[in-house]
């Protein structure tokens, strides 16, 4: 296996979605493979950091203000259809 | 290794039950999905659009939409999945609106290979995030994801952030499978190549900024 390979094989290795013969073929490369031990822990780190920092947060008084006027269009149309179950 | 995917996991019944309530015309019903779900929709929204009123206009949109269409809901996919593939369909009109002269497709490669070649390979910090304050490290990743074609932030958003399956991206975003992998890898080695700039371990422990 080159760097190469492992590279294809990352997203999968990093999703615990592969075989256990790739598996450990990667972590064989991993062990000796400065660079591409360093590029897998970086990605899962880009991953974990993404997931966790809640860049985009609906504040709650935007979120009640939303809920209110999606609900109050749902009430118009449900009353404009004659229901929601209604065509 | 540890599994990093994560994944909403909610009783599928309690939620049917919802979903045909809110059917039969029962509105609280619905209001209660908007609440289970509100926050989803928006960081997806935003993310897509990288416009906060766009991202409001979304999240109403959508869950409007939802609503108007409840009837064709099939109950063999997740209400959650069917709600993600209404927004992202508007998102992405949204960003058509705003940006034509750019093409935002999501089934086009606009990027060659090379873009996702890895050339940083210094390690980072042992907490990269714990340099900056909150609101430093929100401006870093939103400039760093705002750089990625909206194709590849898409699909890093909804598999990585909101933790559907590779399959239920697929689907979702009427992809393939292969397609949907191929851009998360891309998409993940291009963010991890930008962050590096910010969070690589300096020779004398100090950040660049």
């Amino acid at each position: 296996m080159n760097c190469s390979d492992f590279l294809k094989e990352l997203t999968d290795y990093l999703d615990g979605t592969l075989d256990e013969r790739t598996k450990s073929e990667l972590d064989e490369h991993l062990a000796w493979c400065h660079n591409c031990f360093v590029i897998c822990n970086t990605t899962r780190k880009t991953i974990e950091i993404y997931r966790d920092s809640e860049v985009y947060e609906l504040p709650e008084d935007l979120r009640t203000r939303l809920r209110s006027a999606i609900i109050k269009k749902c009430a118009a149309h449900k009353h404009s259809k004659g229901g929601a179950s209604e065509k | 290794m540890e599994n990093i995917q994560n994944s909403i996991s909610e009783p599928v019944s309690e939620e049917l039950t919802l979903v045909r309530a809110a059917k039969a015309g029962d509105i609280q019903a619905f209001e209660e999905l908007v609440k289970r779900y509100d926050r989803n929709v928006f960081r997806i929204a935003q993310h897509i659009t990288q416009n906060r009123e766009d991202a409001e206009d979304v999240v109403q949109e959508a869950f409007l939409k939802a609503y108007s269409n409840l009837e064709q809901f099939q109950e063999q996919s997740k209400f959650y999945t069917w709600l993600v593939r209404i927004a992202v369909n508007e998102a992405l009109m949204k960003l058509r609106r705003r940006r034509p002269e750019r093409t935002v497709s999501l089934d086009q490669d606009v990027q060659t290979e090379e873009d996702s070649i890895p050339r940083e390979v210094a390690d980072w910090s042992p907490n990269p995030e714990q340099q900056f304050t909150q609101a430093e490290l929100r401006d870093v990743l939103s400039k760093t994801i705002q750089g990625l074609p909206a194709g590849f932030r898409t699909v890093f958003v909804l598999r990585d952030v909101e933790g559907l399956s590779t399959e239920e991206t697929a689907q979702t975003l009427g992809l393939s499978v292969p397609a949907v992998k191929s851009r998360l890898l891309r998409a993940r080695l291009q963010l991890r190549e930008r962050l590096s700039k910010y969070f690589k371990r300096q020779a004398d422990g100090e950040n660049e900024r």
